[in-house]
């Protein structure tokens, strides 16, 4: 669509300009102001400069925490991904059952994110949850609260069992809009399964899928609450995310400026891959133009 | 592919199990719980239940989450319908930074942010209120809005526009008349959206809120540490916040794919 100039629109935009703004430019200038000082309690802050930064960069927790976190988000990301996609061209296309596994598998994106935590602590527990439960008395020694591999399996197994279902949603979405003559063309060229989904139904799903993708990477990055409920991301520090690790200095050692620097890092690491991706979205845009 | 059904039908048991366990444990007493495995109630139960009913500590934690759940719905979809339609319909000095922008924010983690919120709020007095928990909610949920909006509406031909104000309708007129019923679709879904990630988002809610506005959350963890972990207790509250998400889904699951697609979450 061709668009007019003019730059009244700015009236239109402004209250959303003002609310958003008021939440993001006032606190995260109090975690740049933060991430300056040195502070030893008491109101007290000194300047530090850029002290703080050098200390997280250089700080061996801090790079543990960031490989675990790219590891948690590489996994499930190289899960979900291809699972929704494969479930998305399985269900029906249409009718009654299409509405049933929409509502059904939308259901776990609706339930607040600390009782997923909650759930998923009693289910996967060895001595009286489902999951443990049966593991054990399949042979499996499985025991989350003190094997570090158990812990990683229970929380990759909880994200797969959360966020899936947005991938689904997404690639069904996709799917939709494709007509219906394009099935019908491939059909009469004698076009074989794997064809269809190479040439018809990826391409008509790339759009949604990178949106999935950014959705996923964004949201597994900054993930908390759940696996903070889960495993509190212990064994040890065997899952403590960088959120985690963050809250951790920020709140229980009250390390306020490494806890600042450490939100800028992250952040401008979260800015950097959102615009990688929004730049391959609007050319995939501009392309289709 | 006579066994295609299989995939959708194992992948909803396996979201199921989680949920079965929940509601299983709900029905049953803490120390029935705590005693050992069991796949169904030995002594079926609705205390909990009927707990959290008549006590007002814990409904009216159900109570204030979804006061500020609405508030912050209605607040971003109506700040966001005009920025949308700037976005859909207008070039203006800085708009494609302007929308990145926008969107960066949907990115902030909220861990980063919760201390900093916690004394802008406490700063403006609004520590412990609802709108605090709306206002707070709007980092991410209006560029969500304006995003799926944005989507929805251009899709709507210019040319409605331009007829309607050949024939003398005043922008607003035009805008509340005529546009938003064409896009009334993209709306709900766009509500949808907002309800969905205000309603499962805790950490910036608990942060915000003391006595006053508490939400469910806090409720359920304050339970958990003063009387030792009444599951059964937690369980069921946990069953209880399962609702109302499935009641929006079920009233938009015709809009659900066709608002991805449109609106191109």
């Amino acid at each position: 669509m061709t668009k007019t100039q003019n730059n009244r629109a700015w009236f239109l935009v402004l209250p959303v300009l003002v609310l958003v703004a008021m939440n993001a430019i006032i606190p995260l200038m109090t975690v740049v102001n933060y991430s300056l000082q040195e502070t030893f309690g008491d109101n007290l802050f000194f300047w530090s400069g850029t002290d703080n930064y050098v200390a997280v960069l250089h700080s061996p927790r801090f790079h543990a925490a960031l490989l675990r976190q790219f590891a948690f988000t590489f996994i499930i990301l190289l899960i979900e991904v291809p699972l929704g996609v494969a479930i998305a061209l399985a269900m029906p296309r249409a009718g009654v059952w299409s509405s049933v596994c929409l509502v059904l598998m939308a259901l776990p994106l609706l339930i607040p994110w600390n009782v997923v935590g909650a759930m998923w602590n009693i289910f996967a527990l060895p001595d009286i949850g489902l999951l443990g439960w049966g593991l054990n008395a399949l042979g499996i020694n499985f025991n989350y609260t003190n094997q570090p591999v158990s812990a990683w399996f229970t929380i990759v197994l909880m994200d797969v069992w959360h966020w899936t279902s947005l991938v689904v949603l997404l690639a069904f979405a996709g799917l939709r809009s494709i007509d219906e003559a394009y099935y019908r063309a491939a059909k009469i060229d004698g076009a074989s399964r794997w064809a269809v989904f190479r040439y018809i139904q990826l391409p008509k799903m790339r759009q949604v899928l990178i949106i999935a993708i950014l959705l996923r990477f964004i949201d597994s990055f900054m993930i908390y609450t759940e696996p903070f409920v889960l495993t509190g991301g212990g064994p040890g520090n065997a899952t403590t995310l960088l959120s985690i690790d963050l809250v951790k200095a920020a709140l229980g050692e009250f390390n306020l400026g490494i806890a600042a620097a450490m939100s800028i890092i992250y952040f401008l690491m979260t800015l950097f891959v959102c615009w990688l991706f929004y730049t391959l979205m609007t050319q995939g845009k501009e392309d289709a133009a | 592919m006579r066994w295609k059904w299989l995939v959708p039908t194992l992948y909803i048991v396996f979201l199921m199990l989680p949920i079965y366990w929940l509601i299983n444990m709900s029905f049953k007493t803490t120390n029935e719980i705590l005693a050992g495995f069991s796949p169904f109630p030995q002594k079926f139960t609705i205390e909990s239940y009927v707990e959290i009913l008549t006590n007002p500590v814990w409904y009216w934690g159900y109570i204030n989450s979804m006061i500020y759940v609405v508030l912050n719905t209605v607040i971003s979809v109506a700040v966001a319908l005009p920025a949308a339609y700037a976005f859909s319909r207008y070039r203006f000095l800085g708009d494609k930074h302007l929308f990145f922008w926008l969107l960066t924010n949907r990115m902030a983690p909220p861990a980063v942010f919760a201390l900093p919120f916690l004394q802008l709020y406490s700063s403006v007095g609004l520590f412990d209120t609802h709108i605090a928990v709306a206002l707070a909610h709007c980092l991410f949920n209006i560029p969500l809005a304006v995003w799926i909006l944005e989507g929805f509406m251009s899709g709507v031909p210019k040319e409605i526009d331009e007829t309607a104000y050949i024939d003398g309708y005043s922008f607003p007129r035009f805008f509340v008349k005529i546009f938003m019923p064409l896009i009334a679709s993209g709306i709900g879904v766009t509500a949808f959206f907002c309800f969905m990630f205000s309603w499962v988002e805790m950490l910036l809610a608990k942060t915000l809120t003391s006595v006053a506005a508490k939400p469910i959350a806090a409720v359920m963890t304050r339970t958990a540490s003063t009387s030792g972990y009444e599951l059964g207790l937690l369980a069921a509250a946990g069953v209880l916040t399962i609702i109302p998400g499935a009641i929006v889904i079920y009233f938009v699951r015709n809009y659900i794919a066709k608002g991805f697609a449109l609106g191109r979450v």
